[in-house]
């Protein structure tokens, strides 16, 4: 693909140096709460990137026409319709994965990540870097929720996907799921963990 | 003692820079203060040292320790040979051999995981063995149940060593009490092996030692359970216990928090020797008195409610921890007035707990963890009223 360095940077950064997750710590509360199995993890982290990357192209768009002082509500409307249409399309098609998500869907609304992108990014730059830059954040913030996931349901049921992995034997040895995996607290724990590798790995993550 | 000295002079140069074993160098410096007071001197600044270090202070609190882990294996022996029914047969010295054979693989696998985290550690971080996991590699293994898996309990361990002690820098610098969060670990994720009717009594033998229980799926439940349960204590069920079996903790519970009386030992000997505070340990019994009493003429109809405040106070794990963990001075609040606020809460939140969550049986645990984390908080409102106060005695003066 022919991006040009400026494009390719917003496109990669937030996957690594400027992960929304662990660098910027926004999304934190939804990253807690559908975690726990990997399938609705998956579907959230999509959703946000489809979200956050149409609402980025849109706001571009119009970025020019919108008053300043009423610029938030003008982003609000953007965000509420595109989450409206994705929970409806999630109910469509995905009804179960949907009830899981519950009201994790609508609260996209809230996450902090498609605020900040439309303000920092989306008010000053032109629709294709946007998108990238959107696309680029999403699966920042997917890609944390995934691995999150991972940890959590391999650990707290022995399946992914839905799918058993340890197999019988392994149990009838002694072996036990953690249920604290499944709560809320191991998230935190595990994000932590990712965060304190993450700045191991770069030391110019780490704070003085 | 001369003998040791001099073996460990002749093998020191081994462990230093350019040595053969200078991988090991953390191990050896651990057990080298460990037997012997370092003699070494602050290097700068103005230090003011107290006669014994902490690694002195440690091994007190060990000692205190022991009481209630001998009864505790005994107590160990003794559920196992009533369950098996043989209790009228087995000599107290072979229950007490049985509980040595099942209780000395989790102090094994606590220290081993936990001392080897921490070996690794100053190792790799250069710096001194940190000496406080003497203390918890002890209770770890005393504050489950004795049915808990060897590989639970060293998952446990890790992850108390690694998240509660060193991410936060060490031994000194934990907010909360390193053993309790590795049970804490256990209760929430794993909660079949240390909660319900089936893990307080061993039901196995090891080595020829101990009797099987042949009943499949034996349950016995612990006092608390039965209470919750609505069975009566002291009465005319077939679970009944004496006065006596709670003061001397012959009943099921975790290994070492049955014996009220081999506790008080441990309580006498930590008080007489300076290192718990007697002010938390008498204001945690004090405000498990006030909350039981309370609930006791507020709630007619919860059995839990119902108990009386000194049963409140010998069963489960209120004793243990009251003397062993709410009065560990890194976790507890430093103030002199703070040390009060915070055993009151301490023994008022876990009867609160007992009582009014059905799904807890017992509070002890959590209540300790809750008033760690709120404890700098005590001491920063303790010292700011006292800067307050005196900044009023000085305007007034003027």
């Amino acid at each position: 693909m022919g991006l040009s360095k400026k494009n390719k940077e917003a496109l990669t950064a937030p996957l690594f140096k400027d992960n929304p997750v662990t660098v910027q710590v926004l999304g934190i509360c939804s990253a807690l709460a559908v975690t726990n199995k990997l399938e609705p993890a998956i579907v959230m982290g999509l959703s946000v990137t489809i979200i956050v990357a149409m609402a980025n192209v849109i706001i571009s768009l119009i970025r020019n026409t919108i008053p300043n002082r009423i610029r938030i509500i003008v982003q609000l409307v953007v965000v509420a319709a595109l989450v409206t249409l994705v929970s409806e399309v999630l109910k469509a098609y995905a009804y179960d994965v949907s009830v899981q998500l519950s009201v994790y869907i609508g609260l996209i609304i809230t996450n902090c990540i498609l605020m900040g992108r439309l303000e920092a990014f989306a008010m000053q730059n032109k629709p294709w870097p946007s998108f990238l830059d959107g696309i680029g954040n999403g699966l920042g913030y997917a890609m944390i929720l995934v691995i999150v996931a991972f940890f959590r349901e391999f650990f707290g049921t022995g399946a992914l996907l839905g799918y058993q992995i340890i197999p019988q034997s392994v149990y009838d040895a002694g072996y036990m799921n953690n249920g604290l995996m499944l709560m809320t607290p191991a998230a935190f724990i595990l994000i932590a963990c990712i965060v304190w590798y993450q700045r191991a790995k770069d030391e110019s993550l780490q704070e003085k | 003692m001369k003998f040791l000295r001099n073996y460990l002079n002749k093998i020191k140069p081994k462990f230093e820079e350019g040595g053969k074993l200078h991988a090991f160098r953390s191990l050896f410096d651990g057990f080298e203060t460990f037997l012997f007071v370092p003699n070494d001197t602050a290097k700068n600044g103005v230090n003011i040292h107290d006669a014994i270090d902490s690694k002195r202070i440690m091994s007190i609190v060990v000692i205190a320790l022991m009481p209630a882990l001998l009864v505790g294996m005994y107590n160990i022996g003794l559920q196992n040979a009533i369950a098996a029914g043989v209790a009228d047969t087995t000599s107290w010295f072979s229950m007490f051999l049985f509980g040595l054979m099942v209780t000395l693989p989790k102090i094994v696998v606590s220290y081993v995981v936990g001392l080897g985290i921490e070996f690794t550690v100053a190792q790799w971080k250069k710096e001194e063995i940190h000496e406080g996991f003497l203390v918890s590699g002890m209770i770890i293994p005393m504050i489950v149940p004795v049915g808990c898996p060897l590989w639970v309990l060293a998952v446990a361990t890790a992850f108390a060593v690694i998240f509660a002690k060193e991410v936060f820098g060490g031994t000194g610098m934990n907010i909360v009490n390193v053993a309790l969060i590795a049970r804490a670990f256990i209760f929430f994720a794993y909660p079949s092996v240390i909660s319900g009717d089936g893990v307080w009594v061993a039901t196995e033998s090891v080595m020829g030692f101990g009797a099987d229980v042949t009943v499949d799926g034996y349950t016995c439940a612990t006092a608390l359970q039965h209470a919750a349960n609505n069975v009566p204590l002291v009465g005319a069920s077939a679970d009944v216990l004496t006065t006596n079996d709670m003061l001397f903790g012959f009943m099921p519970g975790s290994i070492g928090e049955t014996s009220v009386i081999a506790i008080a030992i441990g309580a006498v000997i930590l008080l007489y020797t300076g290192v718990a505070s007697w002010k938390t340990m008498f204001s945690v019994f004090a405000g498990g008195i006030l909350m039981s009493v309370l609930f006791q003429h507020t709630l007619p109809d919860n059995p839990v409610a119902q108990i009386p405040a000194w049963q409140h106070l010998v069963l489960g794990g209120f004793c243990f921890g009251a003397v062993f963990m709410a009065t560990d001075p890194v976790t507890s609040a430093r103030t002199e007035t703070g040390k009060y606020i915070y055993g009151l809460g301490i023994g008022a939140m876990a009867i609160l707990i007992r009582v009014l969550n059905p799904g807890y049986p017992e509070g002890m645990m959590l209540a300790i963890l809750l008033m760690n984390v709120t404890a700098p908080f005590i001491d920063y409102c303790v010292v700011q009223s006292n800067i307050n106060a005196r900044a009023k005695r000085l305007t007034k003066k003027n």
